[in-house]
């Protein structure tokens, strides 16, 4: 059965950590592929010829792209199983789906100037970086999840970048723990589930991953 | 649903993403009202209240409730209407996923670049140039043939989601400045979007490309850097 489901990931992406908790969640067996992508495989050019990105799920021999796009599939293809990561009614589905969207927004390209840029650009994603989780923690308010008692796609789309968070803190001097407390409980809280903890990195190997590539980054201007 | 539903959208006429939901929702045959905002300077404090986070149109208010970001709605109107055709997405996880990278891929790198095109100077609207050109390029391999729709046989979310930049591709005729998306360099995508605005439903929410054209005369958002 295992053989059925491929995952072409890298370990340090917060997209492909997305897809490993999807699959967690759900409870699929499948291969993990690790590539290198300064020396990208002939599958993955094969399976995602239009970004040439991972994660790509192939499923039954067919592909998937868009971490997003993937969690869906696997919920939609899996869907007789019991942890649904929507909910069922539409209203609460759109809801889930436009917070999600905001994640994919609001915090990668935010943060990553956060921890990749000095100085006034810093200052600035910074700034931009506390809206986005002051607007993310309003949306969470009192709840265990965002969607609710039920850990779903909001969920998974967000608590990979909790493996930026000590990168975030330590290299533009804040403390989100202290400014978002409620948005570090409920990181944690989702750290406790199995399926979490086993796909999201240590944070501190992901803050030496995260410096090397910094300086490979500025080595390159 | 309810023969009570209340379908109302906040538009701006000139908002392609505002287009596609009303698309959709001729497409569908769902009785709707509009409500137009004065953009960008007027924002209704209906508009502000209903997105907070992004303050912008379009927003579908369902039976009081509202739905933002268009393929949000989109994949919401598809979902409540189900029993009614043409669906947007298809049934299958499969082809479901692949409609939706390509919605995504239409968003990402044809409006993002397109708008990058039309609304900045210099630089910036050269690479929106660039990457509209290698967009179109793609989506130009994806139709025709025998896909008449991206959808196939049957009109479908990307199509949807597409057709509404072409009134402002359409505005080429009045200036060079577009002149690299023509019929003679995508000959598919012209193809294929005069079989989409043959709709009635398309034809009835597309404006006017001289309407467009005005528009941008008088905001300067043609000019080109010479």
């Amino acid at each position: 059965m295992a053989d059925e489901v491929v995952l072409l990931d890298f370990w340090p992406s917060p997209f492909g950590m997305r897809v490993r908790i999807a699959l967690a969640e759900k409870g699929i067996d499948y291969e993990g592929r690790e590539e290198d992508l300064s020396n990208k495989s002939p599958l993955l050019l094969k399976m995602n010829p239009v970004n040439k990105q991972i994660p790509v799920l192939i499923h039954k021999g067919r592909p998937i792209s868009e971490s997003l796009i993937i969690v869906q599939y696997i919920d939609e293809a899996w869907s007789n199983n019991k942890s649904p990561l929507l909910p069922s009614d539409p209203y609460q589905r759109a809801n889930a789906r436009f917070w999600a969207d905001y994640i994919d927004k609001k915090i990668y390209s935010t943060g990553r100037l956060v921890w990749g840029t000095t100085g006034e650009v810093q200052e600035k994603a910074k700034e931009e970086l506390r809206e986005s989780f002051r607007v993310l923690e309003k949306e969470l308010a009192e709840k265990t999840y965002f969607g609710g008692d039920m850990f779903g796609l909001v969920d998974v789309a967000l608590i990979p970048f909790y493996s930026w968070f000590y990168t975030l803190e330590t290299t533009a001097n804040f403390s989100i723990t202290e400014e978002f407390p409620r948005l570090v409980s409920w990181a944690k809280r989702c750290m406790q589930r199995d399926s979490v903890s086993n796909s999201v990195p240590d944070q501190y190997k992901i803050y030496d991953f995260l410096l090397d590539l910094k300086k490979k980054m500025h080595s390159i201007e | 649903m309810a023969k009570n539903d209340e379908v109302i959208m906040l538009d701006f006429w000139l908002s392609p993403y505002a287009r596609r939901v009303q698309i959709a929702l001729e497409e569908k045959g769902i009785k709707y009202e509009i409500k137009e905002e004065d953009l960008p300077n007027n924002k209704s404090t209906l508009l502000l209240q209903l997105n907070p986070v992004y303050k912008k149109v379009p927003v579908l208010i369902h039976n009081g409730k509202p739905i933002c970001e268009s393929l949000v709605v989109l994949e919401y109107i598809d979902e409540v209407w189900n029993h009614k055709s043409p669906s947007l997405l298809p049934s299958d996880p499969y082809h479901r996923a692949q409609a939706r990278f390509w919605a995504d891929y239409v968003d990402k790198k044809i409006y993002d670049n397109a708008m990058k095109f039309f609304k900045t100077e210099g630089e910036e609207k050269e690479d929106g140039k660039k990457g509209l050109i290698e967009g179109l390029k793609v989506m130009e391999e994806q139709v025709g043939g025998d896909r008449t729709y991206f959808g196939g046989d049957n009109i479908g979310l990307v199509d949807v989601i597409l057709v509404p930049l072409f009134s402002w591709f359409y505005v080429y005729k009045f200036t060079n400045n577009l002149n690299f998306v023509s019929q003679e360099s995508f000959p598919n995508l012209f193809a294929w979007a005069k079989k989409c605005t043959e709709r009635d439903s398309v034809s009835k929410c597309i404006p006017k490309e001289q309407k467009v054209f005005e528009h941008f005369q008088q905001r300067n958002l043609l000019n080109s850097d010479q």
